[in-house]
């Protein structure tokens, strides 16, 4: 049975739809990473199972019950804010303690579970201050602690991350996954960092304009996006687009910047001329002798790698990430391997399959 | 507007309860029962009123006393409202201008604002009495017939001292926070541009200010009408003759010495569309303030 | 040396303003320790006498015993606190409630509560006098204290305050609250009334000095001596301004009178500041 199951959930503000249609199922102990841009309703997602928001229509369940009525309270569930909204006037141990007091909790069940989660995130020798003596990485602790004292079905969070320097993101993510690990909890994750959502979730949800462009793990995400937007959004830096038509009986694609390319994986259905965009990731470009050239108009060195951009003959630009320094040249010959391509239909942006 | 509310109708009802109903029982229907009492006429006994349409407003305005009052208000509040004002930002530019100095000066010059409208008149008459008064013998004796009692314009110059006094401090912190919020980088650019200490309060601080000075006169106007009721009842009764009764001093005379109901209800409503405009264009001003 | 000077200037004419500020305090502070006839004569001494113990006393027990006599200064000044309090408490209170009604809940009628309280900004008691006056007789709230209270602790300002400050709580206090599974009064109570706290001092010292410097609304809805307050119980000593008058405990009563709001605008001064600046925004 899955922890949370999502299904139909739509939402709309007046005229304005914000969610059309979403079904989800996210089994026991997975974490589900919600990725997009912002706008694209993933924070509506995450507060209507919250039960912040209502849903317009479509139901949820939380561990088989129906919980679209319930109030946030009642759902068995706990949640991590942005900006951890810890309330500024209680120390550290009234904030983990202050729902389960509410709860009726007895006093001693209360001091276990507090001491138990501060010891878990180490944040013990800080349960009398208050959040303002608090690092920015202490006060995510505390929050993720207020999360955890609960012992909640399933656990929100709601960009957690966002309000740390570059540094604390890092070790705070690894954190969050091994701990998340390690309690086995159900988990929904919402951030507009892929990078995040790529190392964080067993699978992630990628958003686009109210619609769940794509549900996949991570890897499959990355090798087979499921449209151009998912392509587009997912990997770094963002994978090319280039404009060409399907010939042969759908055997090549025939680029407009020139070259004809012959599918490495069979032919795509569709009659001759029919408008595609080709997706190359720029790890995946290689320079090869007598390959197309490639004027460079900057080069980026990232140290470990680099990343040349430069613009095809027919004026659609390239970006290539090659592996150690970069070359010296104002020109490099390029080729696009057959087996990297990603065919997508040129007016729907769908995937492609052979 | 806030997304996440709390569910419910009757809890907030329940709330808000005590304040609409003080509200409703205290003001709205004291102001609509004065609205409609400007409109009736009662007989001399107060047995029978009768509906005399806007008799009563055609009448005041065309009172003399009434104007005379117009006018009396008309020239206490631009005298206390320049008065305070010139003077709290004289020296709130003298206290800007000593940055350690500033906050000393504040404390000692802020406690004014505590004093009672009809202390300060007391305080006042204190020391221009003419015969116990410090000032006030002092002027008797250097010539001056000083007598506050007798001589109008020497009336009306005390109530207006008394009650600048009192707004001197409220206008000095305000001026006071103002210039401290002027960038100190603006400054230095100006001397740097060659503007001399002068120059540089007329072009560059006045305008920065101007924003503070206008919201400044606003409340001072308000108060100069309706604050000052108590410096003009402990310190002059509105005379001697009539010669410093305001607006607010005849609605005051006319209603509760000689319970003329209808002119002194006619006269409240006339005050009422005063202070909705000055609101009005006090809340113009806070909102083009948040716009820049 | 030029610059010695021009450093100068602004203390000089700042300590010019002190004084002229302080002027009026300090001769009624000596002219309270002098006798009747000392003043009388017009011979105002600069320097302190040595009447001080007996004119307190005078205005303390007995409210003076010239023409126009009033309460004693211990039943006014305890009247003037009690009013100053019910003013000020009350207007928190009330103003409190409804702007936590208006920002944290949506309901029917919501914006007409809200331009309701709005609009008494617009009726301060000098225009609406009488039938105010007529209001508390037909209640027959005349003469007493809940009179004199009441119908002055509705207070837009305070509501408008609050609100303000209401808006600028974080929206996810109110999402974690309901995650704890706190209920709209609960969080009332639990986090925002502590969060409040310092608003709640600063609007504190402005009330309490508005409550107590009331003149006009005491003067009309009370005429018994026992509820008499100091600020209209002074200015009723004056009379008409005689030099027969016993100056000297007049003085001594005025000191009384302006005493406790100076303190209170003195010691809670960082809360005083606070407040007036935030009222008028």
């Amino acid at each position: 049975m899955a922890s949370l199951e999502v299904s139909g959930l739509t939402k709309s503000f007046g005229a304005t739809h914000v969610l059309h249609g979403i079904d989800l199922a996210v089994e026991d102990g997975e974490m589900i990473v919600i990725v997009g841009a912002s706008g694209c309703g993933k924070s509506t997602l995450l507060r209507i199972v919250a039960g912040l928001e209502t849903a317009s229509s479509g139901s949820i369940r939380i561990a088989g019950r129906e919980v679209s009525a319930l109030e946030p309270a009642e759902r068995d569930i706990a949640m991590v804010f942005q900006n951890y909204a810890l309330y500024p006037h209680m120390t550290v141990e009234q904030n983990m303690a202050y729902g389960l007091k509410i709860r009726g909790l007895p006093k001693p069940e209360i001091a276990r579970r507090v001491a138990e989660a501060a010891g878990l995130l180490g944040i013990g020798p800080l349960l009398a201050r208050r959040p303002r003596q608090l690092s920015g990485g202490q006060r995510q602790r505390v929050a993720m602690g207020r999360a955890i004292v609960r012992e909640p079905k399933l656990f929100l969070f709601d960009e957690p991350l966002s309000n740390l320097d570059a540094k604390l993101r890092v070790q705070m993510r690894a954190e969050i996954r091994r701990l998340q690990r390690r309690l086995g909890v159900t988990s929904l994750f919402v951030t507009h960092d892929q990078t995040e959502a790529m190392t964080l979730g067993d699978r992630l949800v990628v958003m686009h304009a109210g619609h769940a462009a794509q549900i996949a793990s991570p890897m499959e995400i990355w090798a087979r996006p499921a449209d151009t937007y998912v392509a587009g959004f997912i990997g770094s830096p963002a994978m090319n687009f280039l404009e060409g038509t399907l010939a042969e009986g759908g055997q090549v694609v025939a680029l407009k910047a020139g070259p004809v390319l012959r599918f490495a994986d069979g032919p795509r259905a569709g009659g001759e001329g029919r408008p595609l965009t080709i997706g190359i990731r720029p790890e995946h470009v290689e320079l090869a002798e007598g390959g197309i050239p490639l004027p460079l108009d900057l080069v980026e060195p990232l140290g470990s790698e680099t990343v040349l951009h430069g613009r095809l003959p027919g004026g659609e630009a390239l970006v290539v990430k090659l592996a150690g320094p970069g070359p010296g040249a104002q020109s490099l010959p390029v080729a696009l391997p057959a087996a990297a391509l990603h065919v997508f239909d040129g007016e729907t942006g769908k995937r492609l399959d052979p | 507007m806030r997304k996440t509310v709390f569910n419910g109708t009757a809890l907030p009802l329940l709330l808000l309860t005590p304040q609409l109903v003080i509200t409703a029982i205290f003001f709205l229907w004291p102001a609509g029962a004065a609205i409609w009492q400007s409109l009736l006429q009662e007989d001399p006994w107060g047995m029978s009123s009768q509906f005399v349409g806007l008799r009563n407003f055609t009448e005041v305005l065309a009172e003399p006393e009434w104007r005379g009052a117009a006018w009396n208000t008309l020239i206490f509040s631009s005298s206390v409202a320049v008065l305070a004002m010139g003077t709290a930002l004289f020296l709130a530019v003298q206290a800007d201008k000593s940055i350690r100095g500033a906050n000393i000066y504040r404390t000692l010059l802020v406690w004014p604002y505590a004093v009672a409208p009809a202390i300060a008149a007391v305080l006042w008459l204190f020391l221009f009495h003419p015969s116990i008064g410090l000032v006030g013998r002092a002027l008797n004796e250097a010539g001056v017939a000083w007598d506050y009692k007798l001589n109008g314009n020497q009336a009306m110059l005390l109530v207006i001292v008394a009650a600048a006094w009192k707004q001197v401090s409220y206008n000095f912190i305000f001026f006071l926070a103002g210039l401290q919020s002027i960038p100190r980088s603006v400054l230095e650019a100006a001397a740097i541009d060659g503007a001399k200490p002068v120059r540089r309060f007329w072009t560059i601080i006045l305008p920065l200010l101007s924003p503070t000075a206008f919201f400044l006169l606003v409340v001072n106007l308000v108060y100069a009408f309706f604050d000052t009721f108590g410096v003009i009842h402990a310190l002059t009764g509105g005379g001697p003759g009539k010669a410093t009764e305001t607006l607010i001093y005849k609605v005051y005379v006319e209603g509760v010495q000689n319970v003329n109901l209808g002119s002194s209800s006619a006269q409240s409503v006339i005050l009422m569309i005063l202070v909705i405009a000055l609101t009005a264009v006090q809340f113009r001003f806070i909102e083009r303030k948040v716009h820049y | 040396m030029r610059r010695y000077w021009s450093s100068l200037w602004p203390h000089l004419w700042l300590l010019l303003g002190v004084l002229i500020f302080a002027a009026p305090i300090y001769i009624t502070l000596i002219g309270s320790t002098h006798d009747a006839s000392t003043i009388g004569r017009g011979d105002v001494p600069l320097l302190p006498g040595s009447h001080a113990v007996e004119n307190y006393t005078a205005a303390w027990v007995s409210g003076g015993s010239g023409r126009f006599t009033v309460s004693p200064a211990s039943r006014m000044l305890l009247n003037s606190t009690i009013m100053a309090l019910c003013i000020a408490v009350g207007k928190i209170v009330i103003s409190l409630l409804s702007a936590y009604a208006v920002v944290f809940f949506r309901f029917p009628g919501r914006m007409i509560a809200f331009w309701t309280i709005f609009m008494t900004l617009m009726l301060p008691v000098e225009v609406r006098i009488i039938p105010t006056y007529q209001v508390i007789v037909s209640m027959d709230l005349f003469n007493s204290m809940a009179g004199l209270t009441i119908p002055l602790i509705a207070s837009a300002t305070a509501t408008l305050l609050f609100r303000q400050f209401f808006l600028t709580i974080p929206e996810e206090y109110v999402e974690a609250a309901k995650m704890d599974g706190a209920g709209p009064m609960r969080f009332f109570r639990d986090i925002l009334l502590p969060l409040s706290v310092t608003n709640i001092a600063a609007l504190f010292v402005i009330l309490f000095i508005y409550g107590w410097n009331q003149y006009l609304w005491p003067l009309l809805v009370v005429n018994d001596r026992s509820l008499e307050t100091i600020v209209v119980g002074m200015a009723k000593m004056i009379g008409t301004g005689d030099a027969q008058n016993e100056w000297n405990v007049i003085m001594a009563m005025a000191v009384l009178a302006l005493l406790p709001p100076v303190a209170v605008v003195l010691l809670m001064q960082r809360w005083f500041l606070k407040g007036l600046t935030e009222t008028e925004k």
